[in-house]
């Protein structure tokens, strides 16, 4: 059989071409499709209803990150970060400036230290909700993401005041921040989070307890630990199935061992545990920058011997911090000159995303579909 | 001329009548209900939802509607262009008929069929195969999706709604619609939904489904099936099935005001009839508009798992029940 | 699963159906939180950073501090600044000494297209002279129009306020 006659690309093509004669039906999900969220695309198997198989096809979003990062000059790069990962960007942004940092053994001081945690859980937050909305938008329900905006509106509010822009931040600096926080962000973040408590209640009534949608998450995509580990899986759809795995306890970075806060862990391993974990997190990153303000030190916000021209020695370096989809890692190896000699951006999203060809495998595809949901998936994080 | 206007038999012209005015109705109330779907959803998202044409945004609706008729109507290549065509009239061409043995009042109906009920049960189950020549002629996968969960949402469904309906003849023992609303009396607690408040609920239930609103848009899921069977269609063959939704959204209203809540009847003068029942048939709308931003969408398993675990067996009961209070 | 739980799990769950749409019903009654975008805009255009403007000069408030090193085009990410200038040959008096040459300023080009935010021009910008402004609502609906001249925008800023 060839492949000339079948319709379809090439991907297609491959499914078309191992396919018996039982009358399956092969569907594009995407990469226009309204719960690929962007420009993922899904190639699905389908017997009826139920999928017999599934294959992510990426790529759609590729812009050459990596490469971009050998071109660039050290300060060049730190724009890119904040494009990596749309959602939770200040991550981005700490795990390369971090790795720089780590290579170069430039010091950072205190304050500089507690006003990234400050950012970086409000940052996360702010991710979290749009996670939030954009699922049950996949599950049908329109109007939460409604609510999730209006609260993320005030915590972007907040980030745009001290760093000037609302999505795609480049606030970190090579030793510290770029701008102070002054006392209207410090009581309007002592604000945000009162609002937050108040609000997490009200989501809990309209969604978590809301039966059609634990019917729609609880034993959906049941994911096993040994599964999770075998594909990489960080972040909460890791701690969904059980894991107590946190980079910001695991590898301790900045100040957060002076800071009091759980990790969730669910061992459900199902969608509604992965939910459950964000929920929680949400909790708890209002705990952490609550602590956080009580705490902060005064002082510079940037260090005093910060280089302006970074030329780190030779050598590599590996820095990972925690994002919202879980381990963010940049490996950086430095040649000595003005420009890195390799940069490798380890995503989360990437190796949760690879989970889903087997998870998907068997399930109804309105399931694949809140499967989709719940690993939380940012495309531009998985292509680069 | 006189002569002529005498040959025609008085019912025909009373039909006549009745259809242009529910035509006119039919166009009005679509307009109405979608700016008040919107409106609804505003309010519930603290958006101020359509605000910009006329005052408070009135004439969104109408404007849409124009921008609907202006655009071009595309038929995908190797899909079939009749049932692809014909799938919106047939959408669209029973739902005047539904009205028809419709009382909006006391003696203020078109055609009072003393077997109105089969009449507008029959004619509402056209509408599975105009979603299901949708979704053949569409020749897209994910509309034949929505063909096939339409078909069988509506054989699940129906059953139940059948059996809520049989309970409530039974104690009314008429097919006439009108007479069912004479049975009941003018004030809450006379109507039948505290005699069968299990069959209300059930009917309910069964309504959402057969209209393919939220929680039940199974056909149309969006995150699913992209927009299920009304994927390919664009300009007026989409006006068409939207404008078909919210008269089916009426239409089950005003099934379920004259079974279960009174008709026409409430306190007060008789004239007062037709504003009950239209405050009757609202409410219900709007209740199914709140359900449609409230919750998130069913699992077409569970779907068909609660049409026939639970509403069946319980419409049964139901119908058991009706059947010993009648006899006693 | 006896019959008796799962009928009461199915109450329960009609039951938490109802909270939500207690929830929704609330908020149908609350006021709404949105902009009226055309007809309202925001209040906190202040502390955005929009796109990078030539400041007024400290020293010189009727021109730029700009010193021409091309400081930030070096820096510049994606090359979005161009630094242009002449240099003016003056004869010196003193035929012995060299000539002495200045360099006047003709243009700042900045392609916003190109541009991300970062501020890297800014920061390493040696006197100052560069800052974000607070333009939000800027639309064009062509590409080349989105490429400004700094220095004539101060100029042109400049001399309206004077």
């Amino acid at each position: 059989m060839t492949t000339q006659n079948l319709a379809g690309d090439f991907y297609t093509q491959c499914f078309l071409s191992e396919q018996d004669e039982s009358g399956r039906v092969i569907l594009n999900m995407g990469p226009q499709h309204p719960s690929t969220h962007g420009v993922l695309r899904v190639i699905i198997e389908m017997e009826g209803e139920y999928i017999s198989r599934a294959e992510p096809v990426i790529g759609y979003l590729h812009r050459m990150h990596e490469k971009m990062g050998e071109v660039k000059t050290y300060h060049q790069y730190m724009p890119n970060m904040g494009r990596v990962d749309y959602l939770h960007a200040l991550a981005w942004n700490w795990a390369y400036i971090g790795a720089v940092e780590k290579l170069c053994q430039i010091e950072v001081p205190r304050r500089a230290e507690f006003i990234r945690v400050i950012t970086c859980e409000m940052n996360r937050i702010c991710s979290h909700l749009v996670w939030w909305g954009a699922y049950l938008l996949d599950l049908g329900a329109f109007t939460p993401i409604m609510y999730a905006f209006d609260d993320r509106e005030q915590a972007l509010d907040l980030l745009q005041m001290i760093t000037g822009s609302r999505l795609t931040y480049c606030y970190y600096r090579f030793g510290g921040v770029r701008t102070d926080i002054d006392n209207q962000f410090i009581s309007g973040a002592r604000d945000f989070c009162k609002l937050m408590k108040s609000r997490l209640p009200m989501y809990k009534d309209l969604v978590t307890d809301n039966y059609i949608l634990r019917k729609r998450c609880e034993e959906i995509g049941e994911l096993p630990l040994e599964m999770a580990r075998r594909y990489g899986a960080t972040g909460p759809v890791l701690r969904g199935s059980g894991q107590k795995y946190d980079v910001r306890r695991a590898e301790p970075y900045s100040v957060y061992p002076e800071l009091d806060f759980d990790i969730p862990v669910f061992n459900e391993c199902d969608a509604m545990a992965r939910y459950r974990v964000r929920v929680a997190e949400m909790e708890q990153s209002v705990r952490i920058i609550e602590q956080a303000l009580s705490k902060l030190p005064k002082g510079d916000v940037m260090a005093p011997k910060a280089p302006k021209r970074i030329k780190p020695p030779k050598g590599d370096v590996y820095f990972a911090v925690e994002g919202a989809r879980g381990k963010i890692g940049v490996y950086l190896a430095s040649d000595g000159s003005s420009t890195p000699y390799r940069l490798k951006l380890r995503s989360p999203s990437y190796s949760n995303l690879s989970l889903f060809a087997e998870l998907a495998q068997g399930t109804l595809l309105a399931d694949a579909v809140s499967i989709l949901g719940s690993l939380d998936l940012v495309i531009p994080e998985i292509d680069r | 001329m006189m002569n002529i206007l005498e040959l025609i038999p008085a019912e025909l012209i009373r039909i006549l009548i009745g259809l242009v005015a529910i035509l006119v109705f039919i166009a009005l109330n679509a307009l109405i209900l979608v700016y008040v779907e919107r409106k609804v959803a505003g309010f519930i998202q603290r958006r101020p939802g359509p605000y910009e044409v006329g005052p408070w945004g009135i004439l969104q609706t109408l404007v849409d509607a124009v921008k609907l008729m202006g655009k071009q109507l595309f038929s995908p290549t190797g899909g079939d262009r009749l049932l692809f065509w014909a799938a919106p009239l047939l959408a669209f061409a029973p739902l005047p008929l539904l009205f028809l043995s419709i009382p909006v009042g006391k003696n203020l109906v078109a055609y009072d069929a003393n077997l109105g009920l089969i009449l507008i049960l029959a004619f509402s189950g056209l509408n599975v195969l105009a979603l299901c020549l949708a979704g053949w002629g569409s020749y897209n996968k994910w509309s034949l999706l929505g063909a096939v969960r339409s078909v069988s949402q509506a054989v699940a469904y129906e059953i139940p709604l059948l059996l809520t309906v049989l309970a409530v003849t039974l104690m009314t023992g008429t097919l006439q619609l009108s007479a069912i609303v004479e049975s009941q009396g003018a004030w809450p607690w006379q109507w039948n939904w505290l005699v069968q408040p299990a069959g209300f609920v059930i009917f309910v239930i069964c309504a959402l489904a057969e209209t393919n609103r939220a929680p039940f848009d199974l056909p149309e899921a969006e995150s699913e099936l992209t927009a299920g069977f009304h994927t390919e269609y664009s300009g007026m063959g989409f006006g068409l099935f939207f404008l078909a939704e919210y008269t089916a959204m009426v239409v089950v209203s005003s099934m379920c005001t004259i079974l279960f809540l009174g008709g026409w009847k409430g306190p007060g003068p008789e004239i007062l009839g037709v504003v009950w029942f239209f405050a009757k048939v609202y409410a219900l709308v709007i209740l199914m508009m709140w359900m449609r931003w409230t919750f998130p969408r069913v699992r077409f398993d569970q779907l068909l798992n609660i049409s026939w675990r639970w509403l069946i067996p319980l419409s049964l009961f139901n119908l058991l029940y009706v059947a010993l209070v009648v006899k006693i | 699963m006896n019959l008796f739980e799962e009928i009461r799990e199915a109450v329960k769950g009609l039951y938490s159906l109802a909270v939500g749409m207690g929830v929704t019903g609330r908020y149908f009654v609350k006021p709404e939180v949105t902009v009226h975008y055309p007809r309202k805009t925001v209040d906190n255009i202040q502390t955005y950073s929009g796109h990078v403007e030539l400041l007024q000069g400290k020293k010189n408030p009727l021109e730029s501090d700009c010193i021409m090193c091309g400081t930030c085009e070096r820096n510049c990410p994606s090359g979005c600044l161009t630094v242009k200038y002449e240099e003016i040959v003056e004869e010196n008096p003193e035929p012995e000494k060299k000539k002495k040459k200045t360099k006047k300023m003709t243009g700042l080009i900045y392609d916003y297209s190109y541009c991300s935010l970062c501020g890297q021009c800014i920061e390493n910008c040696p006197v100052d002279a560069l800052g974000f402004s607070n333009h939000v609502y800027w639309a064009e609906f062509d590409r080349c129009n989105i490429t400004l001249d700094l220095l004539a925008r101060l100029r042109e800023k400049l001399s309206k306020s004077s």
